[in-house]
């Protein structure tokens, strides 16, 4: 009896301790999300987004800071997306079980989780020192190589999904391999494949430390893509580390916006993921 | 008959334009697969370029140095190395029994309706970018680190012999501890998605047979989901850990960026990424700049063990479950 008496209770302190650990989980969740609410609020209004980075000690605004991260976001969404989806599509289509393929795989899944500040440093060799400056176009590109990886991998789960007598029945009718990949194997996992572009770039948007020796910032508006252009997260760094308590604010009206746009991105995704038509 | 002549030439035609096609889309999408190997060939090749000066200069005692000091131009990573492997270290003690401990919720306890909903909001603290960790750190968990725990563990752990100079000092809520305990909810999500995986791929029969013998809920996965998911949950650790050696904007936040080594946690420290994203862009002098590549070089080669490791961990779980 005594036996049984202790199995129980060890039994109900290890279910009491993994309440505990869920509940330690969300608890962060809940702690971070609701701290940005209060204090990023507060930050939020017109001028947010009609005025740009202000020196310290006037009031200003976020305008060009939301433009550079708009801009470069879209360049490296431009780069990546089809990089990533052709590769994607070799690893799902063409190198089923071929050693090049597993290799590709290996490096794409370490890449996935490769520390992004070292992107940053091999655009800077590759790029910012070649051309002697820092520039958006570096920012973009440094983007692009985060988002790869996430599309690339995706984009093989999804295609991976897509029921081989679907291609098989395309292939009988006489359609060459790359038709039965575009018109067939694409249209059954568009779903499953914008879900993946909308994750990475879900991904990118907050990503600070690629952009510190790239795009590095500017306190006024450009345009120009050859040259230091500014982006929400270095913004958002420069000022919380500050000791203005008017660029702390701004920082944080810049955190709401970015995890606002971040939290969007993802629900869209599961949205859409659940609305598809092959379910992982 | 000459139509018929015209139709199989066009068939013919359009085979032949089909497997043009066909090469030329192949070619394509290796093309683009190959640019994968050329990225990491390209990040390797750079960093080793970078840091060949500096390394050269200082040989393998750049390893073993603490010093960095930019006015006299001597470099040593033994800081920021020892900053990395700290924090990650507390990352783990934290985040693994925690990740674990929602695993086993999410998989063995929770009702189904709420499995769904509760894993999302889990992965949500994946999808928060770092930077929201940092400025949350800074003028949040670290104010309250050091008004409340840090002076309960001076207090408590401070005064117990041998542990209790890792508790020593003032309490600054800046500081390693506070670096590793983000970290730790930071790799969470990463573990316990892993660990949740691997533990719904153990059979139900296994379970059930378990339960039937009379087995508890804490038994069936002492016994029989965590010896059978084991490889899967180390892969998920190594996971965690790679993801907590290499970032850079939370720690960089609240870690204090000093190239000093104390023996307590609750003193400033650094990190590989932190003096990366500090000191990068001001850096003066080739010296310098090459002395920070070759952290990042140090810093990617043991990152790349940690992920290489977990990922044939993986392959391997992968290829059990499959064959």
């Amino acid at each position: 009896m005594q036996l049984y008496e202790r199995r129980r209770l060890t039994n109900w302190l290890v279910i009491g301790l993994s309440m505990v650990a869920t509940a330690f989980g969300l608890l962060w969740l809940a702690l971070v999300l609701g701290t940005l609410l209060i204090d990023g609020i507060g930050a939020v209004g017109p001028t947010l987004f009609t005025q740009m980075t202000p020196p310290p000690g006037s009031t200003g605004g976020l305008l060009n800071a939301i433009a550079g991260s708009l801009a470069m976001t879209v360049i490296a969404t431009l780069i990546g997306t089809p990089t990533g989806i052709l590769a994607g599509t070799f690893l799902a289509e063409y190198a089923r079980g071929s050693r090049i393929g597993e290799a590709v795989r290996f490096v794409n899944d370490i890449l996935l989780s490769a520390p992004s500040i070292i992107v940053g440093l091999f655009v800077y060799e590759a790029m910012v020192i070649r051309m002697g400056h820092f520039s958006a176009w570096a920012g973009a590109v440094a983007l692009a190589i985060i988002m790869v990886p996430v599309v690339v991998r995706t984009t093989e789960d999804m295609l991976r999904l897509v029921p081989s007598p679907l291609r098989e029945a395309a292939a009988a009718l006489g359609a060459p391999k790359w038709k039965v990949v575009v018109m067939v194997t694409y249209r059954a996992a568009m779903q499953g494949m914008v879900t993946g572009v909308l994750l990475a770039i879900a991904r990118i948007s907050g990503e600070t430390a690629p952009l510190l020796f790239t795009a590095l910032n500017n306190q006024f508006w450009s345009s120009d893509l050859n040259a230091p252009m500014a982006n929400l997260p270095v913004v958002i760094f420069q000022f919380a580390m500050s000791p203005y308590a008017d660029w702390q604010v701004l920082a944080w009206g810049g955190a709401l916006l970015i995890t606002a746009a971040i939290l969007l991105l993802n629900i869209t995704a599961r949205v859409l993921a659940a609305w598809s038509s092959f379910k992982p | 008959m000459p139509a018929d002549i015209a139709i199989s030439s066009e068939r013919r035609l359009a085979g032949r334009h089909g497997a043009l096609g066909d090469a030329i889309f192949r070619g394509l999408t290796l093309g683009f697969a190959g640019l994968v190997l050329v990225v990491l060939a390209g990040v390797i090749a750079s960093l080793v370029v970078g840091a060949l000066p500096a390394l050269k200069q200082f040989g393998l005692g750049f390893l073993t140095t603490e010093s960095w000091n930019p006015v006299t131009e001597k470099f040593g990573a033994l800081a920021p190395v020892y900053g990395t492997l700290v924090t990650s270290a507390i990352a783990m003690i934290i985040g693994i029994p925690v990740a674990f401990g929602i695993a086993l919720f999410i998989t063995e306890l929770c009702p189904n309706w709420l499995k769904r909903p509760l894993s999302i909001m889990i992965e949500l603290l994946a999808a928060i970018p770092s930077i929201i960790y940092g400025i949350w750190g800074l003028f949040v968990l670290a104010p309250f680190v050091q008004a409340h725990i840090e002076p309960a563990l001076i207090d408590t752990l401070g005064a117990v012999p041998g542990i209790g100079m890792l508790f020593e000092g003032p309490p600054l809520g800046i500081g390693v501890l506070t670096a590793g305990f983000i970290l730790a909810i930071m790799v969470l999500p990463f573990i316990s998605a892993v660990m949740r995986d691997v533990f719904e791929t153990v059979p139900s029969v296994l379970r059930e047979s378990t339960y039937a013998l009379g087995a508890t809920t804490t038994e069936v996965v002492w016994r029989v989901v965590l010896p059978y998911a084991r490889i899967g949950v180390f892969g998920g650790i190594l996971l965690g850990l790679g993801r907590a050696l290499g970032e850079t904007m939370a720690v960089t936040f609240v870690i204090g960026n000093s190239h000093h080594i104390h023996a307590s946690l609750l003193q400033p420290g650094t990190t590989i990424s932190a003096a990366l994203a500090n000191e990068f862009t001001e850096a003066v002098g080739d010296l310098y700049l090459s002395s920070l590549i070759a952290l990042g070089l140090i810093l990617f080669v043991i990152t790349f063990i940690v992920l290489a490791l977990a990922k044939l961990l993986l392959i391997k779980l992968e290829k059990q479950a499959g064959g």
